[in-house]
């Protein structure tokens, strides 16, 4: 009797089982139909064209580098002065969003609504919107980077901080310190290391997305390779990526350096 | 002195302590005894408040009836506490986590600067005391459980309490370490005059440290003198099984009443 049932459970289990990965398969294949990446024989016309812009993109000519390193430079301090924004205001709304410290439920629902807005907008809407507001530049630049970024780090630190010990805070709390001084000394020690490493994974991420911040004239080398792409100047467009790579891979290998000091 | 008023601690479904009055005196070495559940650690957690009794309140010397949040944080300032978990935060230094003793007596910007030598100097006495002044500097959580231990109870004497209060301090550790432990415990509060409410499992030790042992059994004390009067008697009563509790009929073997669900939902259930 016992044995039959489970056997029965587990074939059941099965069914069901394949059914859910038939239902996921069909809807897969639902979207690629839909959207076109099954018809081949357009993308294979596609090869030539693409084959004609790459070779109007070598050699690649850089002739023009001194006028990118201004640039260069405004990409740079636009990632970090956006990774600063950004970590300044998600810390305190990290913490009203993290349900295990948020004073109230009602501003924890609240902080996590904002944090949702903010990542739901891209960086490049909120520059549009900052470059109207503010002027073309890299001030807009780094207000988008900054803001959009908050959704993703303000989150980030709230799950870091829901996921510390509760054990030590208790400890800090029973010598008589309070709220703040709780979350200072007994919840900032524990999530430090996953503050810092977020911070720099957001930093690497931020120097990515500034390169096509320029794009919508909120300043950075984002900037001049639009100029290129209009002026149909294909050999200096291909210098530009070339550069942007070079910096994006030592960026990203200053930052997992960086993290792997923290940890 | 310190004395709870009718204390009592009510759950939705249960009531883990009955209208409890007691009063702690000073420089007295206290043992709570009781089965698991006995309500022991809401008991020890009613004494700072850590734990918010569902009535009464507590009554402290310096303080009188604690009221309010800021008198509650006064309360805890004078009563340190050791964990059974010893609750440190592993990835801090052995010093550092001994300094976390006096946070609640400095203010908050004090974090800012660097730490008073003075202060420093307090925190290794303190490890001197607990036997791990060649410590200081190693991540706590590199230490065995009875070091770490230790370290807890080095906390607790940098923030200079009147009471102490331990949680099971030694419930995590061998039996010979629990001895070593537990007499280092006895022997501090001894030579700076504290008054002590410990809760233990092992009535061996209870009888040989105690000046007065209160036993709990269902939320209620039932047994409150010293070791000498504690007979066996009176401890078959405290541990004696509780039949009159839900526990027992779920430990009796059942067959399940509705079919199992399915193995897929069973662990995303749990």
């Amino acid at each position: 009797m016992e044995s039959t049932f489970i056997v029965n459970n587990v074939a059941q289990n099965y069914r069901e089982r394949l059914v859910l990965i038939g239902c996921i398969a069909l809807g897969i294949a639902l979207c690629v139909a839909y959207s076109g990446l099954a018809d081949v024989p357009r993308i294979l016309e596609g090869g030539p064209a693409l084959w004609h812009l790459l070779g109007e993109m070598t050699p690649p000519d850089p002739s023009n580098w001194r006028s990118w390193l201004g640039p260069l430079m405004d990409t740079i301090a636009m990632s970090v002065a956006g990774t600063f924004l950004a970590v300044c205001l998600s810390l305190p709304l990290g913490f009203l969003a993290a349900a295990n410290v948020s004073p109230h439920p009602v501003v924890y629902r609240l902080a996590r609504s904002l944090l949702n807005t903010l990542r739901a907008v891209p960086e490049l809407i909120m520059g549009i919107l900052f470059v109207a507001a503010v002027g073309f530049g890299a001030l807009p630049g780094v207000l988008a980077l900054g803001l959009h970024s908050v959704g993703m780090v303000g989150k980030f630190f709230a799950e870091a901080v829901e996921h510390c010990d509760p054990k030590p805070v208790e400890a800090i709390r029973a010598t008589g310190a309070n709220p703040l001084k709780v979350l200072v000394y007994g919840v900032m020690p524990q999530v430090l290391p996953q503050l810092a490493d977020i911070t720099v994974y957001r930093w690497e991420y931020n120097f990515r997305a500034s390169t096509v911040m320029g794009m919508v004239g909120a300043g950075g080398i984002g900037f001049e390779l639009m100029a290129s792409l209009r002026l149909m100047q294909y050999r200096e467009v291909s210098a530009i990526l070339l550069l942007i790579l070079v910096m994006v891979t030592l960026v990203d290998a200053l930052g997992s350096w960086l993290r792997g000091k923290c940890a | 002195m310190l004395t709870l008023h009718n204390i009592s601690k009510h759950y939705q479904d249960h009531v883990a302590l009955h209208n409890t009055t007691l009063t702690f005196a000073p420089g007295a070495f206290n043992v709570l005894l009781g089965p698991s559940g006995a309500g022991k650690s809401t008991l020890l957690r009613s004494c700072n408040l850590l734990a918010e009794p569902s009535t009464g309140y507590v009554e402290a010397d310096g303080i009188g009836a604690v009221r309010s949040q800021s008198q509650s944080r006064q309360l805890r300032l004078m009563t340190a506490c050791v964990f059974q978990q010893h609750q440190l935060i592993l990835r801090q230094s052995v010093l550092t986590n001994v300094l976390n003793g006096r946070v609640g007596a400095r203010p908050l910007w004090a974090g800012l600067l660097p730490t008073p030598r003075a202060d420093i100097e307090d925190a290794l006495r303190c490890l001197e005391r607990v036997g791990l002044e060649d410590y200081a500097l190693t991540r706590a959580g590199s230490l065995s459980g009875g070091q770490q231990q230790r370290v807890g109870i080095a906390r607790a004497l940098m923030q200079k309490p009147r009471i102490l209060l331990a949680d099971e301090p030694v419930a995590s550790l061998d039996p010979t370490r629990a001895e070593e432990v537990l007499g280092l415990l006895h022997n501090i509060c001894r030579e700076d005059g504290l008054c002590a409410v410990v809760s233990l499992h092992q009535v061996r030790f209870a009888k040989r440290f105690a000046d007065r042992i209160i036993a709990l059994r269902a939320g209620r004390v039932v047994f409150d003198g010293t070791p000498e009067v504690l007979t066996q008697e009176a401890l078959t009563h405290i541990y004696a099984p509780q039949t009159e509790t839900p526990l027992c009929s779920a430990i009796k073997p059942q067959r399940p009443t509705e079919p199992p669900v399915a193995f897929n939902q069973t662990a995303r259930a749990s």
